[in-house]
């Protein structure tokens, strides 16, 4: 009994061992440099028009991909649980394809497809738009890798919920869409927010494949994480620090709003 | 209204779920579906409602063919095996739903809510979610949300099943009570022969996706088409190579023609019947239900030898 006791306290102090030096050490790092020599310098590092604009520009990437993919996710989740067609097994499996891919590989083949030599490259160049190096391409790569949050929460939740309801709705007189609005929804409704928030946090700390394809143009193609690289290259560890603290409290507020969501998923 | 279904066959993948099956539903009837497991009388009961398609065949609901109609379009009232409640809605909000969808003004949909309410004796329980709910209110919930948008068919998959003993047989009555009430022509399936014989007034019994035999319950009881019948709808001995409802054997203490020699195992008195189970001197188990009277008149006693007489048997080919 004695050394179960001990056994069970050991893990319990390994494991929060593990996360105070991997996580939250660096985070707590993170807040004391920022605020080592009072709010001050923070601010002023916030309010530099670069870093505002650095800011902007990822909450208006956020803005397009989180409801461009949850649109996505959702019909995806709907495909792969409710219907059958060829090609089924492939579009599972390729969903969760980002999640697997270096966001550096998905920049670099977004240069294939969009640069001057690339597939649509000659094309786009000829029309006069502009993808690489401008908000299209860092949307694009922003909505390749959060894809896959949203379909991966619903699935499950679809396959539980099963489709009698949806056939009760048929019966009593409902459209697709009706059942969509009224049953299919409202039953996934934990699911798609809890994917929403999963995706969102991921489009605001993306950068590997947004860096690739931004060209990093101060004032222009710089989202808050390049800021942050571009800040510290520059000795201003004031501004990146700074800037970092607003992105982990973003990160920090996902985490609360999922702790408090979680629960409520069993229950409705 | 009537429902004919012509010829329908229904396979998924290599599994034949219907062969072939014909049937006609007067309108106004109480029609079971009655078979075993995989017998197909559910698949039956949802390519009537149109959740599934056939193969091939025919749907007709009131001389309109309505084979190729999606399910909205078709009026029936579906209520599933396990109910299906909309568990975001709350039972008032279940019930409307037919209703809403298609958009009857709100007092209309307010007072016919109500009203079915009552009928199902869920008044005051209309704010409740499905889940606050016991299994039978459910199922009357859920009978409530079909009857709303007043259906022409109302379809039932083993509506008694989930349930315990003592709220089946209050909910059988009740349905049938439903049935007078309301009128509609239903159709339910059950894998429960007493069920179907108490409830309804037309039965069709399947077996291995074909009908057997249609019929009013005492038909199929007395004049079963086929050995399948025979052995589902009631309790039936093989005396001699031929089929015999236990009730339907006499017992003599002598040899006679036709009769089979048997020991008696044991009595098992039933108040005004007496059931004796027997051992056939070909090896076989006989079960016989004799009058308390003609049991006593016999002076039976266990261990006896007697001839096993049939007195109403069924041969099938």
């Amino acid at each position: 009994m004695h050394s179960a006791r001990l056994d069970r306290l050991g893990l319990r102090f390994l494991a929060l061992a593990y996360l105070a030096v991997i996580l939250v050490g660096p985070l707590a790092i993170v807040f004391w440099r920022t605020f080592e020599h009072g709010l001050a310098p923070a601010w002023n590092a916030l309010s530099q028009p670069d870093t505002i604009h650095a800011f902007k520009l990822t909450l208006i990437i956020t803005a397009i991909a989180v409801p461009v993919n949850t649109v996505f996710g959702i019909v995806c989740a709907l495909a792969i649980v409710r219907r059958s067609f060829p090609g089924k097994g492939l579009l599972n499996a390729f969903i969760d394809l980002p999640l697997a891919l270096s966001p550096v590989v998905v920049g670099l083949s977004l240069f294939l497809l969009y640069g001057r030599q690339g597939w649509f490259g000659g094309w786009l160049d000829d029309h006069g738009i502009q993808v690489l190096f401008a908000l299209p391409a860092m949307v694009i790569a922003t909505i390749f890798v959060s894809l896959p949050f949203v379909a991966r929460e619903v699935v499950p939740t679809l396959r539980e919920i099963g489709d009698e309801q949806e056939q009760a709705a048929y019966t009593l007189g409902a459209g697709g869409w009706q059942t969509f609005w009224r049953i299919t929804l409202p039953s996934i409704r934990w699911a798609v927010i809890y994917g929403v928030i999963l995706t969102t946090a991921r489009c605001l700390g993306e950068y590997g494949a947004v860096a690739v394809v931004s060209g990093r143009l101060q004032g222009q193609t710089e989202t808050a994480t390049l800021r942050v690289q571009e800040r510290y290259e520059s000795y201003d560890f004031a501004g990146a620090y700074a800037i970092s603290i607003v992105l982990a409290t973003l990160a920090i507020l996902v985490l609360v709003a999922l702790t408090v969501l979680r629960p409520k998923e069993g229950t409705s | 209204m009537s429902i004919l279904i012509r010829n329908i066959s229904k396979r998924f993948g290599d599994f034949v779920a219907l062969d072939d099956v014909s049937l006609e539903v007067d309108g106004g009837s109480l029609t079971a579906l009655l078979g075993p497991s995989g017998s197909g009388k559910s698949t039956l009961l949802r390519i009537i409602a149109g959740l599934e398609i056939p193969d091939s065949g025919e749907i007709v609901l009131s001389g309109r063919d309505a084979t190729a109609l999606a399910p909205q379009k078709r009026n029936v009232g579906f209520v599933f095996q396990h109910y299906a409640p909309f568990k975001h809605m709350t039972v008032r909000e279940n019930v409307a739903f037919g209703l809403k969808v298609r958009k009857r003004p709100k007092a209309e949909i307010a007072q016919r809510v109500e009203e079915l309410l009552n009928l199902v004796q869920l008044q005051g329980f209309g704010h409740r979610y499905p889940a606050q709910l016991s299994g039978g209110q459910r199922q009357r919930m859920a009978l409530a949300r079909a009857l709303a948008p007043e259906p022409q068919v109302l379809l039932l998959d083993e509506p008694f099943g989930a349930l315990d003993a003592r709220v089946r047989a209050e909910l059988r009555e009740w349905l049938m009570h439903l049935h007078d009430v309301v009128n509609v022509t239903t159709v339910f399936v059950t894998h429960d022969r007493e069920e179907a014989m108490e409830v309804s007034d037309q039965i069709a019994v399947m077996n291995r996706g074909a009908l057997e035999q249609v019929g009013a319950p005492r038909a199929l009881y007395d004049e079963p088409a086929t050995d399948f019948v025979m052995r589902f709808v009631g309790d039936a001995n093989e005396v001699a190579g031929v089929l015999v409802r236990p009730h339907d054997l006499d017992l003599l203490p002598e040899p006679a023609d036709d009769a089979l020699e048997a020991m008696i195992v044991k009595a098992t008195f039933l108040g005004r019947d007496v059931k004796v189970d027997l051992h056939g001197s070909d090896g076989s188990e006989v079960i016989a239900v004799l009058t308390r009277d003609r049991y006593e008149a016999l002076g039976l006693w266990r261990g006896q030898t007697v001839w096993i007489r049939p007195e109403r048997d069924r041969a099938f080919a």
